[in-house]
């Protein structure tokens, strides 16, 4: 059987053991009629026919690494150094549990103490946490943090910041009953009867604000000043701790995580010193053994559930280890300059491409005054869905069109480079956008 | 004791290795603060970044973080492997954790690039093989728990139990029954099941448990009324026990108006055998990281889809998985739902991993339970003569032992953790459930054999004796771990949760 070491001679030895017949007395407690449903599962798989099976369903699918693609809007396709796909398939990692014995999990608690450290420097903050489930999820944590450290219940979010990321604030505040307002302009609308004001670096399109007066006109008034930060542009731009911001969330999965359909990723927040006993998830710290070593455990654990239960800070449990691990192996390969550097390729790539597209005629940018560094909204002749269907006929994923989440943005495009977008894809890109290009254009 | 004559089974213990010093941090390995790899090229005529960015505040110097060589950066992280405890070494018996082997061919199967390397945006033509597996684990899932549609979209089990928990809210909104304010919860539920009706805004009411270690029914009935929204239960539960009167709790809930929630932590001990749904569960979350082997990664990414009865199918979070013909997609349009919880549609990967571990099982997949429940007992009939059991009834796949009343005074649950460290083996989970004092909960699991469990009940059975020749010895473990006992007080009194260059 698949993956069971006890043959039948073990089996009767146990039985024999335990004082019982058969298997099936040992589960005698479970009501008769609710024993053995009939079920209809498909036969069992030799290991052989489950990878054709399973490579079968794979091969339904268009991998990113086959096509031309500008798609990011919140998952970006990065490089991932070698190194990082060994460390988190290394079984020492990936088969371990959340460290609980902390003298047999020395390997997991520094590679996260590592984690938290990396990411207090990259986001200009205090202390970070050992990670949450996704950018869209450590936000809503993180507004949950102001709630319950101002007392107050209404949220001003930018309303640039990331659908998903909004939907999920939204469902988290409707439980607590949190309502969430959104504007063009956070520092004009934060006043004294908010818990907290959310923006966003870069915008959902992209563009980056001046995001500092948010955070001063949030303490005015007493609310605490969220941003929801992308990583890779914490290393270029001046980041968020710096900024004054409370806290600092985003998702890490342009830190050496693929794509994976929208997951797992993970998310990361990180706070102020005064914050810190309020954050959620599990926090790892140095400490000493007998001998007097640096050793790491898992600390304050007061905020958690296990100890707290309904008072505790938040119900996370697990979070997200594997993959700060490669994040972890990905910042520490990259280093501050490293992942620099990466995002200055994405900036000059993006803008040449933008440059490019906006000199084809019915092409325009969609924020022309707005900076923005590796993603921009591009107006196209036409519908966008249609213009991105036929550039797809031509292997190139053009980007995303806006009006999925906008009706305004029907005729927009969100699109994006990183150092994996080649020059020759973009070259690409320009030629075929260059066949729609004219002063005519349909449904305009 | 046995005799274990396996190589690498008998009972030794295990001294850490003699680089077992300090291991220094990433950021005192010489890396560099200047420099990253190298990179390629732009490709393009680069202009500059002030003119692309006009207004926009960059840093002054790169972020403090050194860029590692990669030979140095390999052998710390092999270093840091080697400190680590893991299912490759050796048994993992947390109890409510189920600490399976993890199949090897299902991480090669989640890096499949038509896996890993698809984006959640793409147009749905594009992911027709991503959308049919989740659209076909559903199905396996929603079978295995009698349940009528499942949500993939949680990414761990208490985000599972909140997602659970707002659909019961909306559920009870949407039959303009406001008053629902309460949720019921065991004494001996996990601590994630309070945490998350607090989170949903629900206020915890907790119910007693018998002496037997199941659910009180006359506390359950006592406080059963027109506020309660849900009771919150897990079976077996986590003393391992089956709740025998589940369908009287079901009937009583429901002629209450409330509906009753399964916490799928223990799902192992029935997988294939009995089904929540069955029982009259109406929500239900499942661990796809516990029952169905996807691995738990040193703490996550989990997974923790949550299915509901035909009732509840309108409130599940959008989007949905559905099937048109022989086409896939993913319907965002459902008013009633109660929104997001999560971005995309959850932690594909792992659904991946529980999609391939499930096909591979199939039609026998109550082998899994067959053989947890197998495991747990024959461990804790070796087990009996060396520690008490908390309960004296019949457990499933784990069952809690205390050190409280055995041979040995004074002999705590911790020290008994620590030192089976020292020979290679993990600690069952102590002091959990907290009703029982000095706890130690076992569950092995179907993935161990019958020698590993036997080696298992040795060392604990030597430790007692050690104990009893000499109780500090077993108090100072562990010895051979690379750290000894950590400072967990003074950790928790000065908090250092980041590595700061010297001043």
């Amino acid at each position: 059987m698949a993956y069971l070491p006890n043959g039948a001679a073990e089996r009767r030895q146990m039985l024999e053991a335990i004082g019982a017949a058969s298997v099936e007395e040992l589960f005698a407690t479970i009501p008769e009629r609710l024993r053995h449903p009939r079920l209809t599962l498909p036969e069992p798989l030799a290991e052989q026919d489950l990878v054709t099976e399973l490579e079968h369903l794979a091969s339904r699918n268009h991998p990113l690494g086959s096509l031309d693609s500008f798609l990011g809007a919140g998952v970006y396709r990065r490089y991932v150094p070698a190194i990082v796909r060994a460390a988190i398939a290394r079984p020492e990692f990936y088969t371990a549990y959340t460290p609980y014995q902390a003298e047999a999990s020395q390997g997991t608690l520094q590679t996260i103490f590592e984690f938290q450290s990396m990411i207090c420097e990259l986001t200009g903050m205090d202390v970070a946490n050992a990670s949450l489930y996704d950018g869209a999820t450590a936000a809503a944590e993180g507004v949950m943090m102001a709630v319950a450290q101002t007392g107050r219940d209404r949220v001003v979010a930018a309303a640039d910041l990331h659908p998903e990321t909004l939907a999920v604030i939204r469902t988290y505040g409707r439980g607590r009953g949190v309502e969430v307002v959104t504007t063009d302009d956070v520092s004009t609308s934060v006043g004294a009867g908010d818990a907290c004001a959310v923006v966003a670096l870069p915008g959902f399109l992209g563009t980056v604000e001046e995001l500092a007066p948010v955070a001063q006109a949030a303490r005015a008034v007493g609310a605490i000043s969220i941003c929801s930060a992308d990583p890779i542009a914490c290393a270029l731009v001046t980041p968020p701790g710096d900024l004054g911001f409370d806290i600092t969330v985003g998702d890490g999965q342009p830190l050496g995580v693929p794509p994976s359909f929208g997951g797992p990723h993970l998310g990361f927040m990180a706070v102020r010193q005064e914050l810190m006993r309020r954050m959620p998830g599990r926090l790892v710290g140095l400490t000493h053994d007998r001998h007097g070593r640096r050793a790491y455990t898992l600390t304050l654990q007061a905020r958690e559930q296990h100890i707290r239960r309904e008072k505790a800070t938040s119900n996370i449990c697990t979070n997200h280890a594997l993959t700060a691990l490669a994040a972890t192996v990905y910042m520490a390969r990259m280093g501050g300059a490293g992942m620099r550097r990466v995002a200055e390729i994405s900036v000059q790539r993006a803008h040449a491409l933008a440059g490019r597209l906006s000199a084809l005629d019915g092409f325009e940018l969609a924020e022309p005054a707005r900076p923005y560094l590796w993603e921009f909204a591009l107006l196209v002749p036409g519908d966008a869905e249609e213009f991105a269907r036929a550039m797809r006929h031509q292997g190139i994923v053009a980007g995303l069109p806006l009006g999925r989440f906008d009706p305004d943005r029907r005729e927009q495009l969100l699109v994006c480079c990183t150092e994996t977008s080649t020059p020759a894809s973009l070259n690409r890109y320009v030629e075929a956008a260059s066949r729609f290009a004219g002063p005519v254009t349909v449904n305009r | 004791m046995s005799e274990a004559t396996e190589p690498g089974m008998e009972m030794r213990q295990v001294p850490a290795p003699e680089w077992a010093g300090e291991e220094p941090l990433v950021f005192e390995l010489g890396g560099d603060l200047e420099r990253g790899p190298r990179e390629v090229e732009t490709g393009v005529a680069d202009r500059p970044l002030a003119e692309l960015l006009p207004g926009v505040a960059l840093r002054a110097s790169p972020a403090a973080v050194p860029a590692v060589p990669e030979p140095v950066l390999a052998r710390h992280l092999g270093r840091l492997a080697r400190r680590n405890h893991n299912l490759h070494q050796g048994i993992y018996p947390l109890g409510s954790c189920t600490m399976k082997y993890n199949p090897v061919v299902d991480e090669e199967l989640a890096r499949l690039p038509g896996f890993a390397d698809i984006h959640p945006y793409q147009d749905a033509g594009d992911v027709q093989g991503a959308l049919q597996l989740m659209w076909e684990l559903e199905r396996l899932l929603c079978e295995i728990t009698g349940m009528a549609r499942i949500s993939l979209q949680p990414a761990a089990g208490a985000h599972g139990e909140w997602t659970g928990l707002r659909m019961i809210q909306a559920y009870h909104a949407a039959h303009e029954d406001t008053h629902r304010t309460r949720v019921l919860i065991p004494d001996s539920a996990h601590g994630t099941n309070p945490a998350s009706a607090a989170l949903a805004g629900l206020e915890v009411v907790t119910i007693r448990s018998n002496a037997d270690g199941t659910v009180d029914v006359a506390d359950v009935a006592r406080h059963l009324d027109s506020s309660v929204a849900a009771i919150m239960m897990t079976n077996p539960n986590t003393l391992g026990v089956f709740e025998k009167d589940i369908l009287e709790i079901a009937r009583i809930a429901h002629e209450a108006g409330a509906l009753l929630y399964y916490d799928g932590a223990n799902l192992n001990a029935l997988v294939g055998l009995a089904r929540p749904g069955d029982m009259g569960f109406d929500v239900v979350h499942l661990n796809l990281h516990k029952t169905f082997s996807t691995p738990h990664g040193g703490g996550g990414p989990g997974s923790g889809p949550v299915g509901v009865a035909e009732a509840l199918a309108a409130f599940l979070p959008t989007p949905t998985v559905e099937r048109d013909g022989d086409r896939f997609l993913l319907d965002h349009d459902r008013p009633q739902s109660i929104g997001k919880v999560r971005s995309y549609y959850g932690n594909f990967g792992m659904l991946v991993r529980a999609y391939a571990y499930i096909r591979a099982y199939g039609s026998s997949i109550s082998a899994v339970a067959e053989n947890a429940v197998l495991n747990a007992r024959y461990l804790q009939s070796r087990l009996r003569g060396i520690f008490p059991m908390a309960v004296a009834s019949d457990s499933m796949h784990e069952f809690v032992a205390t050190t409280k009343g055995s041979r040995v005074v004074g002999l705590r649950a911790l020290d008994v953790a620590k030192r089976l460290l020292d020979y290679g083996v993990y600690a069952p989970t102590a002091y959990f459930p907290t009703t029982i004092p000095e706890a130690l909960m076992f569950e092995p699991t179907e993935t161990e054999s019958m020698r590993s469990l036997d080696l298992l009940a040795d060392v604990c059975a030597a430790i007692v004796a050690e104990a009893e020749r000499d109780l500090d010895h077993v108090r100072g473990a562990p010895y051979l771990t690379p750290v000894s006992r950590v400072d967990e007080v003074e950790a928790a009194r000065r908090p250092v949760l980041r590595w700061r260059r010297a001043e």
